[in-house]
């Protein structure tokens, strides 16, 4: 599978609500990062909108199955557009993609839109992938937003 | 405009009108008569540490640059300039020697006096020297901790203050040499309903088991936070959503004080030992030696023995001072507001007390919180409901009847005492209805 249909195959289980086959892409050791600053480098020592490692991913996606998750259920429907996808570079026999993502975000009788440059690293297996990092640069993460609830 | 025995009727001893969330007139009254006058906590010293430093923000909704200026002090200057009202500073922060207007190039000093204006000789004489950015007349610093007023005149920040000042004192004190640093970036999240909303929930402990029940039964599948030395970089954060999942017994065992001015703060409802100072843990062991290398052993203890959880500034500010978190409400409409939330470093603290500290802020208070995110939403329902016309009517009778008067504050008879929301009520009802407007 080349890495721009796995990106789509991705994107898909996100707006078809299968969110536990999107969990199974992220190997064990998998980062999920949306940064709180623009080129921010540490995750550490400045906060992050998401900062997860595999553990918390699953944990954030069982508390949007949660049937008292107020902000998450009922859940809300998304469409992910990625666009722009191009290889960035190789190392430690993982592929580093970067691509353009739209978010648009029903909720509530509210539509909401992100958009966002997002770097993965996939690392090959068999004939596809596994996310061992993903990193999720909202346009405006430093601005004021609503709560976000949703995966990116 | 409502007239102030109108206004009166709508607050009542335990219960409070709905038009104090939904009528826009009134929340135009209320930038006026509050927002307009109280002191507004607007940073803290650390975000301007050298001549000319500054940092935009808001006052109610107006635009305001705080600087440092060449001596040293703090000025507030509404951000607008006096020619054609253009902000002149764009949002955000930096360091200036000049404020430029980038409509015709007026600039300011660090003091808001007016250095130049192209074509000056356009203006009648003397015209110019009349000009200047707006100051803030009023500008205080607690311990820090930034403060202006819009009113000429009133009650000294410290009278303001009142006996609320503690938890500032709290805040300060825990940090070894009383250094503290604002660090690690700032959330801006933003929410559909009414900035007072906010205030009522900080300290009401009748509400994380219902609206918090998705991430405290999340917390305890979490993996167990590791033993010293073993700890996830999240730990903190999973033993903060457990906590919230406490018993009953332990929210209503909780102290809750309402003190003049609207001012609030809850007592610890905290039994984890990465959570509490005073119960033991490498980290804490380290910091505590700082502490009493500073202070001595019965200082160390003293100010290690307060235990507060939730403070409010009333109008515009909740803080936790053991959590070193500080969030700034800004109203923007009858039903829209943004808060701005920060997180503070103790420099002469182990450095791990920072990383729990950004931990902390993301999982429970960020824009992607697990937690957060339950606020808003039911801060979000509150307001759509409360678009009823009918009934009429909020209740905030929990407790009422039963307050304890203490000396300088009001205590709730239990943890879960609506007593905080009553004391918000009458401070919103004195800034509203003033003798002589």
């Amino acid at each position: 599978m080349s890495p721009e249909q796995f990106l789509y195959q991705e994107a898909r289980l996100l707006d078809t609500q299968r969110y536990e086959e999107w969990l199974a892409l992220f190997t064990d050791d998998a980062t999920y990062w949306v940064p709180l600053e623009q080129g921010q480098k540490d995750p550490y020592e400045t906060s992050s909108i998401i900062h997860d490692d595999r553990t918390l991913l699953e944990l954030r996606v069982k508390q949007l199955r949660h049937p008292r998750a107020h902000a998450r259920q009922p859940l809300a429907r998304t469409v992910h557009q990625v666009t722009n996808v191009v290889e960035l570079g190789k190392a430690n026999g993982e592929l580093h993609i970067g691509s353009t993502l739209t978010v648009v975000e029903f909720r509530n009788e509210k539509q909401r839109l992100y958009g966002a440059l997002v770097e993965h690293r996939l690392r090959p297996q068999g004939d596809t992938f596994r996310i061992a990092h993903k990193r999720v640069d909202l346009v405006n993460s430093e601005g004021e937003l609503d709560g976000i609830a949703i995966l990116l | 405009m409502a007239a102030n025995e109108q206004l009166a009727m709508l607050v009542q001893p335990d219960r409070v009108h709905r038009a104090l969330y939904t009528d826009p007139a009134i929340f135009e009254l209320e930038l006026e008569r509050i927002f307009g006058r109280a002191w507004l906590v607007l940073g803290h010293e650390s975000q301007i540490p050298a001549a000319g430093d500054y940092f935009t923000t808001r006052m109610g909704r107006e635009p305001v640059i705080v600087v440092r200026h060449d001596d040293g002090s703090v000025t507030v200057l509404i951000n607008r300039c006096a020619h054609r009202g253009s902000m002149v500073c764009a949002e955000g922060r930096g360091n200036v020697e000049r404020f430029v207007c980038p409509y015709h190039g007026w600039s300011y000093d660090r003091a808001g006096a007016l250095k130049a204006a192209p074509f000056a000789s356009g203006y009648a004489p003397g015209k110019l020297a009349e000009l200047r950015l707006h100051p803030v007349p009023r500008v205080s610093v607690y311990r820090g901790f930034i403060f202006a007023s819009a009113a000429p005149s009133g009650e000294s920040l410290a009278q303001f203050l009142g006996p609320a000042r503690a938890s500032f004192d709290d805040f300060v004190d825990r940090a070894p040499g009383g250094e503290l640093q604002v660090a690690g970036g700032v959330f801006k999240h933003a929410f559909n309903a009414n900035w007072k909303l906010m205030l009522e929930n900080h300290l009401d402990g009748a509400h994380p088991a219902w609206v918090h029940a998705s991430s405290v039964a999340v917390a305890r599948n979490a993996p167990e936070p590791g033993k010293p030395g073993e700890e996830h970089y999240y730990d903190i954060a999973v033993r903060q959503m457990r906590q919230n999942g406490a018993p009953d017994a332990v929210w209503e065992g909780t102290g809750i004080w309402s003190t003049p001015r609207g001012h609030g703060y809850m007592g610890d409802y905290h039994d984890d030992d990465r959570l509490v100072t005073g119960l033991g843990n490498p980290v804490f062991d380290e910091y505590r030696a700082a502490l009493i290398r500073r202070l001595g052993q019965p200082e160390a203890d003293r100010i290690l023995r307060v235990t507060l959880w939730n403070t409010i500034i009333y109008p515009n500010c909740s803080f936790m001072s053991q959590f070193r978190q500080l969030r700034i409400i800004h109203p923007l409409a009858v039903d829209r507001s943004v808060v701005y939330t920060y997180s503070f470093r103790m420099p002469q603290a182990p450095a791990q007390m920072f990383k729990d500290t950004v931990a902390f802020a993301n999982v429970v208070n960020g824009t992607g919180s697990w937690v957060l995110t339950d606020d808003l939403e039911v801060y979000e329902r509150i307001q759509r409901g409360l678009s009823a016309g009918a009934p009429e009517w909020v209740y905030i009778g929990r407790g009422h009847g039963r307050d304890v008067d203490e000396p300088g504050a009001r205590r709730g008879a239990t943890g879960t005492s609506e007593v905080f929301i009553r004391g918000q009520m009458r401070a919103w009802l004195d800034y509203m209805t003033p003798q002589s407007p």
